[in-house]
């Protein structure tokens, strides 16, 4: 190690940089490294959608045996799961990495905000749709569930964007506050959240006023989208615009943390 | 650097004698920091710090922990923004990814990603570079080419240090920042990084790092920096440096004040009231002074001689008259 790394001074051609592509690709495949090198972690995030189903769906002949309620409930507890994964992942895991020090390191490469953001959110939604292989099998061996190959595509690829907005708003939580500020901070938005947005209970129990709210809350129209892809139900009007507004807010939101945050507050 | 030669058809019989000098320390800052005052809470890490590093140089800022030589590199990596003043990288702001393309880091050894294999750090960390050092030639030239596919957290404490600073040069940068690179270190170790760190100087690259050690800048810097609690005390060259920092502390008891004796830097408060004929002289050479002293039949008892800490050193450099000479301001 006693040779000089050869050409250290040559300065970089001017406008030679790194695509945006593949530095996505690039913090993609570290972080899905990074993931499955903790493999219990990924197998506790494929079990519990799954559990759930096990334990409160199936038990519930009339609901499990009904094609029409049981595919529902597979759509509200798919969209559970996503919700939960995602902030709980991306809150937490966003703010322990940050208490790591290789974070500020990461930051002082040359990349933005940008690729490392889509690298997470692809990493989320790769695990997201692991999470949910085990659900559809119990969905499909123990309940009337049934759906299409079609509808179970247009479902997978729902999820897919559903989950965008609940992986940045993790991010926003994430990278504005502490770890242990983040855990509590992330429960609080998530119960609220997928009570009101109809995830636990059916919406068409809740009264007047509360389903005016649920119809403002991401995680209602993301259930009704979902619902509408796997069943054929037509979700009400809102719901995409609901959707997308929630997404660009919360994108705003991580992206403003993001370029707030300097790591630790401390030197 | 071949950018800050004058062009070889350029007519040679006259030599501007306004045109900056050839040599390592010319051509526009690589590195300027104008003004800078970063706050922590209550805490003022640096309180209006101006610093111009030019290619080719290799400074070492020196100073105690909690000086400020964190903070300073953590805003001319881009991690973090001062509160006023303004830090430029290579021509641009250290916020933007672009400007960050010419520039080397070292992680904190504890803090690689402990899962991942050492080849997969390493590629993860080229993929940023447009031409990048080919991870087996990097490996290799650090020794650590049979450690490429064991996962970081099996590394030595060396290995680590090694990588780390392996993982700086990978992108060819032409500023290299590095904190404290050899702390906790062997002697064998340091010694191979520094001559890393030398190879890299050599062949042209900028080096800005910071030490607590007296040792280790001596080792490698040509110009060095002293801060200490967020202000710089000193902006010179290392023999200048030197020559203030490395002093010796000669303790005595004497009826007569010789502060003024030939040799005495300058001296130190006497502990207590009642103890007003204990001096504290600081000296380059202690030795002579002590000679001079019995030559001139000076009548002291109780001498004690002892080094200057690094601290005691700076304390030199808050008094009056004492502050800031050849700087870049």
């Amino acid at each position: 190690m006693t040779t000089a790394p050869e050409r250290p001074a040559a300065a970089p051609a001017t406008g030679a940089v790194v695509t945006p592509l593949r530095l996505t690709w690039l913090h993609l495949r570290f972080q899905f490294l990074e993931s499955i090198r903790i493999p219990m972690a990924v197998i506790g995030n494929m079990l519990f959608p799954a559990l759930a189903m096990a334990f409160f769906v199936v038990p519930q002949q009339e609901v499990a045996q009904n094609p029409l309620w049981a595919t529902t409930a597979v759509a509200g507890l798919a969209m559970f799961a996503v919700c939960s994964a995602s902030l709980f992942s991306f809150g937490l895991g966003v703010a322990e990495d940050r208490q790591l020090p290789f974070d500020p390191y990461v930051r002082t490469l040359p990349a933005g905000p940008a690729p490392r953001m889509a690298a997470r959110i692809i990493n989320a939604a790769i695990f997201a749709v692991l999470g949910l292989l085990p659900l559809i099998v119990v969905a499909w061996l123990f309940t009337a569930a049934s759906v299409t190959v079609l509808q179970l595509l247009a479902g997978i690829g729902m999820i897919l964007v559903a989950l965008v907005p609940f992986v940045l708003l993790g991010m926003a939580i994430g990278y504005s506050m502490p770890a242990k500020a983040a855990l509590a901070v992330v429960q609080v938005v998530l119960f609220p959240l997928a009570f009101a947005g109809g995830l636990f209970l059916p919406p068409m129990v809740f009264p007047a006023w509360l389903d005016a709210i649920s119809k403002l809350t991401p995680t209602r129209a993301a259930r009704d989208l979902l619902d509408q892809a796997l069943t054929g139900t037509t979700a009400y009007g809102g719901a995409w615009p609901v959707l997308l507004g929630w997404t660009l807010v919360f994108a705003a939101l991580a992206v403003w943390a993001y370029r707030r945050d300097e790591g630790r507050r401390f030197r | 650097m071949t950018r800050t030669r004058p062009p070889e058809r350029a007519p040679a019989r006259r030599e501007a004698p306004s045109a900056p000098a050839p040599g390592p320390a010319s051509g526009p800052a690589v590195v300027a920091v104008r003004g800078v005052t970063r706050r922590f809470g209550d805490v003022v890490a640096l309180d209006d710090v101006s610093l111009d590093v030019r290619p080719g140089e290799l400074v070492g800022l020196l100073g105690p922990n909690g000086a400020g030589k964190s903070t300073l590199l953590s805003l001319i990596n881009g991690q973090r923004r001062p509160d006023s003043g303004t830090v430029r990288l290579l021509g641009g702001d250290p916020r933007d990814a672009a400007s960050r393309l010419g520039l080397g880091v070292t992680p904190q050894e504890s803090g690689l990603p402990a899962t991942l294999r050492v080849a997969e750090v390493v590629d993860f960390v080229a993929g940023h570079f447009p031409d990048p050092v080919p991870s087996a030639d990097l490996l290799e030239q650090f020794g650590l080419a049979e450690t490429a596919r064991r996962q970081t957290g099996a590394l030595s404490g060396g290995q680590k240090r090694r990588l780390a600073v392996a993982l700086s040069l990978v992108g060819r940068p032409r500023v290299l920042l590095l904190d404290e690179p050899t702390t906790g270190l062997d002697v064998g170790a340091r010694q191979a990084l520094w001559e890393a760190v030398r190879g890299y100087h050599a062949g042209g690259g900028t080096v800005l790092l910071t030490s607590h050690y007296l040792e280790e800048v001596q080792a490698l810097a040509q110009r060095v920096v002293v801060i200490d609690r967020g202000v710089v005390r000193a902006d010179a060259p290392l023999d200048v440096i030197l020559r203030r920092v490395a002093l010796r502390q000669v303790v005595l008891t004497c009826a007569v004040d010789l502060s003024t004796w030939p040799g005495v830097v300058r001296t130190a408060a006497p502990a207590g009231p009642d103890d007003a004929a204990r001096q504290t002289l600081f000296t380059a050479d202690a030795d002579a002074l002590v000679r001079d002293l019995v030559r001139a039949d000076v009548d002291f008892r109780d001498l004690e001689i002892r080094g200057a800490s690094l601290e005691e050193a700076f304390a030199e450099m808050v008094e009056p008259g004492a502050l800031v000479e050849g700087a870049d301001r």
